[in-house]
């Protein structure tokens, strides 16, 4: 494979956007740095032809993990108690009428 | 109802090829149709899939996205998936979910849970009542997000004020449903989906209720010149919340097309929302560079691989699809459109009875298209149903009567010879009959030599006159047919 | 440190469960330590005390009852604090996190409190698990109690220093890189990482979740083994779980290594071609050598043997583990938990609750996991690590058609003085030896072995294929009676 292209800070201001982190200047200037030589690592698996190796996202070849179409026989163990409902609505950050209030979006869901 | 007739079988379809475009252009459409499956608990938590519901009381720690939670699929819903894989014939195969990355306050864990080069169904076909085919290109599972309300003073999303996101929604198993690029008109869309939606009530795999939203259908829209085979950058239209509405969204974002084309513009590839109000599409979202959703497959889930045997279970279990039924009918010599509205009535294994015990195709039909639209016809005995047909068609009831009759039938119940007879619908004797038109001859003379010499207008017209006047005589209850056979002859001797 | 006269696991259970002794009375003497030598260590976040209090008041009720109160009896044991606890805060030492207290407990956490164990505390670590000294806390950096000028280790160093320093008898960690026993090699305790899959995820905060999971810390290897069996087996709430019964491991201990056929790994174990590689400390890799010979006095056969792909570890795993990281820390955007920095829109307020929630090396793997699963390079970065990952497997599994089990250093060095791996990628470099389990799923165990500079301890790594827990504890068990052998007798030459 061909020697990589550095990272630019374009790159970085990118990536920033993608995962909604604001960066300053100085993070800028930092993180390419940082994150270009994660990269010169990465590029050392060069060494190694895998092109006809399939692709691993799992350990085991474990497949057809399924749940019964049931919700759970002992209210309260399994979190769908009203107890649950009113600790995971307090720890909202801002809740009103036991929704999860959040200010206007930029356009629509995709 | 409007929501009946707006989407029951083609009511108000036309037939296609409708021109909504200019000469020369053609529209190019692929749908998208996203539909709630109809299981009891969400597609990866145990939370229960409910339509309505104050908001967050259908929720657990897996569907809020809580830290440390982990999806677990609904065996149902994959199920139901393959059912629906099944009936548009498609290859059903080993399958990964995927995660499609993006931030978005209605979606818990900012990233969907969805399947994305391995879905479960690929490479299926619906065909219409109206006799054309779409080609079904995949139909995958995913889960639903939540919902956002926003709260300001004009209801518009770029209002300031703020939004409230209810999560009763969020991860409710859907199955998406994409077509190929095979429509070319807004009847054949409406067309397309309201077959879709006939399928997967048919086989228990949604309700299918638009109006609820658990059937929701984006359109993808492009333009092309006639006898070009290109395919030209599309707009995904989205909102679009009722088969009218896809129909006047479909036909405006194509005109908007070849205007942008005409005016030596052309459109760019963006998802747009339909303003029903308006009867307009506007840009929705326009960080097109943005949208990377980076895929991959999700570490927190297995593969499936259905097998042999249990593809064949639930292929075995399959009710009969509306294509089967629509063809049984066919195979008894049934007008499509009447075997299609018999179908989408549900009372096609009615009108089969019936027909099977010796009624007449048509009057069945025309009964199921006229008489039929109401609670109950269902209940209907089809051995009854039968009878009173013949009834009809063997002049023994007139239309109107039969009408009557039928309508107590399936109120109440009983044999159409009773209740005919309790309302005196007793077939008028032909002799009595006879001599009430000669009567009627005698006191009208005039009119009777106009009748009997006059022109082929003035014959018709005539014939009317003594047509209503026996029939105000016996009120209604002489066979109209009858009449005219007795006419033709006293006018011939 | 203090740990002498604290009683070990197997002893609190069994006098909790014939009455020698009360759960509360276990559990008060651990407070005090705690309360007594925790502001210098801070191995935890939150001490459970009253919750700590009221179980232990269970587990005597029920002993006085005369119901069984389970194998872990009494038993205190600290969290790692991205594990989720009812009722307890669970902050994964993050600041987006820093007030969420959930609303379930993770699957372990059930299991220990149903075997009778006390949840004593959450304990610190590198912020959200990413980092190898513990100095990524958001809330201040653990202190190694075998010289607290120095690093505990990391992710898990809290777990590692709260079993080192006495505090509980065992704690849970994670691992997803070496985070259970590169700590444990640091701090001188045992830590083990099990089969992936064989240990419940649910209710672990996720970090990468191919690679995550769960296991103990202890002082001996028995005791590592008596919460394995409690921790282990089939959850219906883990997909990923491995769907067979637990095969127990405590009845084959002390079953020996005789006839084991043990391979040294040339890649991992520093010595390149004879000579100590780069970042290998001398005494390290001449302990693990040391550990290689008592495995064969006790009657293995070892030999040197090669793995290619091991060296390429690090790198597919610095892809692998942050892609994973970038989607699993997605939903921390102030919307339903956690910090909130308000913006003017969505999209404002999600990016400045993150930028203000998350630490630096968090947004640096999370900004690279983004960029290796982009559109334009996912095949050069992530598809590619995904593709090594399958060739390491092979590789492994084909070694262990000839091996029983593999060994290693844990750690190319001892634990080091605080600041001293300023360089993200110097720090990488010291989970080399324990990346490569993650990334086949195999199970491995750091053991205690000897000292290495300052006369700090070293860990040995024994490494099996999966669901070889069993051999792995036997040899485990080994090298704990040939390590104190040594020990005794550099003591006795020491002190004659």
């Amino acid at each position: 494979m061909a020697s990589r292209e550095p990272l630019t800070r374009q790159d970085v201001t990118d990536v920033a956007e993608l995962a909604l982190l604001n960066l300053s200047d100085d993070d800028l200037d930092r993180y390419t740095g940082q994150l270009d030589a994660v990269f010169d690592l990465a590029s050392k698996l060069d060494q190694f032809d895998v092109s006809e190796v399939p692709p691993t996202s799992h350990p085991f070849g474990l497949v057809n993990v399924f749940r019964a179409d049931s919700p759970p026989s002992s209210v309260g163990i399994d979190g769908t108690d009203d107890n649950v409902r009113q600790e995971a609505l307090a720890s909202g950050p801002d809740v009103e009428d036991n929704q999860f209030k959040v200010p206007p979006a930029l356009g629509e869901s995709p | 109802m409007s929501t009946q007739s707006e989407t029951s079988t083609q009511t108000d379809t036309e037939p296609f090829e409708e021109s909504v475009l200019p000469e020369g252009w053609e529209l190019v459409v692929g749908l998208e149709v996203h539909a709630e499956l109809a299981t009891e608990t969400k597609m990866f938590s145990p939370a229960k899939n409910e339509f309505g519901g104050e908001p967050n009381t259908n929720i657990h720690p897996v569907c809020l996205g809580l830290p440390g939670t982990l999806p677990v699929v609904n065996k149902k819903a994959v199920e139901l998936s393959i059912r629906v894989g099944l009936a548009l014939g498609c290859t059903i195969q080993r399958c990964i979910w995927a995660r499609k990355n993006y931030f978005y306050p209605d979606m818990p864990k900012d990233y969907q849970i969805s399947q994305y080069d391995q879905p479960l169904n690929v490479d299926g076909r619906l065909d219409l009542p109206s006799g054309s085919s779409v080609g079904i290109e995949r139909a995958h599972m995913e889960e639903d997000t939540g919902k956002s309300t926003h709260i300001g003073t004009s209801g518009r999303i770029h209002d300031a004020g703020y939004s409230l996101v209810d999560y009763n929604r969020a991860g409710v198993p859907l199955i998406e449903i994409v077509s190929r690029p095979d429509i070319r008109g807004p009847e054949q869309a409406k067309e397309y989906v309201d077959e879709l939606r006939s399928i997967l009530v048919t086989i228990g795999a949604s309700d299918g209720k638009m109006e609820e939203g658990s059937l929701r259908v984006d359109a993808n829209v492009s333009v092309r010149p006639v006898g070009s085979d290109e395919l030209r950058t599309r707009c995904e239209v989205k909102n679009v919340n009722s088969l009218r509405s896809l129909g006047r969204a479909i036909t405006y974002e194509a005109q908007r097309h070849v205007d942008l084309y005409n005016a030596g513009d052309s459109p760019r590839l963006e998802t747009r929302h339909w303003d029903e109000e308006d009867g307009r599409t506007r840009s929705g979202r326009s960080k097109e560079d943005a949208e990377d959703y980076r895929y991959f497959a999700d570490p927190d889930l297995v593969p499936i691989e259905p097998s042999k045997e249990w593809i064949d279970e639930i292929r075995a279990a399959l009710p009969a699809l509306p294509r089967d039924r629509r063809n049984a009918l066919l195979a008894r010599n049934a007008d499509p459109h009447a075997a299609a509205m018999a179908v989408a009535r549900d009372l096609d294994r009615l009108a089969l009875d019936a027909i099977d015990a010796g009624a007449d195709v048509d009057s069945v039909l025309k009964h199921v298209a006229n008489n039929l639209a109401v609670d109950g016809a269902e209940t209907l005995d089809p051995a009854a149903f039968a009878e009173l047909v013949k009834m009809e068609t063997g002049g023994a009831l007139t239309a109107t009567q039969a009408k009557q009759v039928l309508a107590e039938m399936v109120e109440k119940g009983g044999e159409p010879a009773r209740i005919a007879q309790s309302h005196g619908f007793e077939a008028m004797d032909t002799g009595e009959l006879e001599s009430l038109v000669d009567q009627v001859i005698a006191d009208n003379p005039e009119e009777w030599e106009r009748f009997v010499g006059g022109d082929d207008k003035a014959r018709q017209k005539m014939q009317g006159f003594f047509t209503g006047q026996i029939m105000k005589a016996t009120k209604g209850q002489a066979d109209g047919k009858i009449v005219n056979q007795l006419l033709m002859a006293k006018a011939k001797s | 440190m203090s740990d002498a006269q604290m009683p070990t696991a197997a002893e609190i259970a069994a006098d909790v469960r014939t009455g020698a002794t009360t759960a509360i009375d276990v559990v008060e003497r651990h407070l005090a330590l705690i309360a007594s030598s925790d502001t210098e260590i801070h191995a935890f976040h939150t001490v459970a005390e009253e919750a700590a209090r009221s179980a232990a008041a269970g587990v005597d009720e029920a002993v006085a009852a005369g119901r069984d109160p389970g194998p872990l009896a009494g038993v205190p044991v600290a969290i790692k604090d991205n594990m989720c606890t009812r009722g307890i805060p669970t902050t994964c030492s993050s600041k987006i996190l820093e007030n969420w207290v959930p609303p379930y407990d993770a699957t372990v956490v059930t299991r220990l409190r149903e075997a009778g164990a006390i949840v004593i505390g959450k304990t610190n670590l590198d912020e959200f698990a990413m980092g190898s000294s513990t100095e990524n806390s958001a809330f201040g950096p653990t202190r190694n109690p075998v010289d607290p000028t120095r690093v505990p280790g990391g992710s898990s160093g809290g777990s590692a220093a709260a079993v080192a320093a006495g505090f509980a008898p065992l704690s849970l960690g994670s691992d997803t890189g070496g985070s259970i026993r590169q700590p444990a090699a640091l701090c001188g305790v045992v830590g083990m990482k099990p089969t992936y899959g064989s240990v419940s995820r649910y209710g672990l905060v996720a970090f990468a979740s191919s690679l995550d999971q769960i296991g103990p810390f202890s002082t001996s290897v028995a005791e590592s083994a008596l919460a394995f069996d409690v921790l282990a087996g089939p959850d219906g709430r883990d997909s990923t779980s491995i769907p067979q019964p637990h095969q127990p491991v405590l009845p084959v201990l002390g079953e020996g290594v005789e006839g084991l056929r043990i391979g040294i790994i040339n890649e991992l174990s520093g010595r390149a071609g004879g000579d100590i590689a780069e970042g290998f400390e001398s005494e390290v890799v001449a302990q693990a050598e040391a550990a290689a010979d008592a495995l064969t006095a006790a009657g293995a056969k070892v030999d040197e043997v090669s793995i290619p792909s091991a060296v390429a570890g690090l790198s597919a795993y610095y892809m692998i583990a942050p892609a994973e990281a970038s989607s699993n820390l997605a939903r921390y955007d102030g919307v339903r938990y956690g910090l909130r920095h308000d913006g003017p829109n969505t999209a404002s307020m999600m990016a400045a609750s993150r930028t203000a929630g998350f630490g630096d090396e968090v947004k640096r793997r999370i900004m690279v996991g983004t960029y290796a699963l982009s559109a334009g390079y996912y095949d050069a970065f992530y598809g590619k690590a995904q593709r090594i990952r399958t060739l390491m497997i092979t590789e492994f599994d084909k070694v262990y058609e000839d091996f029983d089990l593999l060994l290693s250093p844990t750690s190319p060095c001892v634990a080091f003085p605080f600041g001293a791996k300023a360089d993200p990628i110097t720090m990488y470099y010291n989970d080399v030896c324990t990346i490569p389990s993650n990334l086949t799923g195999h199970p491995a165990i750091s053991v205690p072995f000897g000292t290495g500079e300052a006369g700090l301890p070293v860990g040995v790594q024994i490494l099996g294929p999966m669901l070889a827990e069993g051999a792995i504890y036997r040899a485990a068990e080994v090298l704990e009676q040939a390590a104190a052998k040594l020990a005794g007798a550099s003591a006795n030459e020491g002190g004659q």
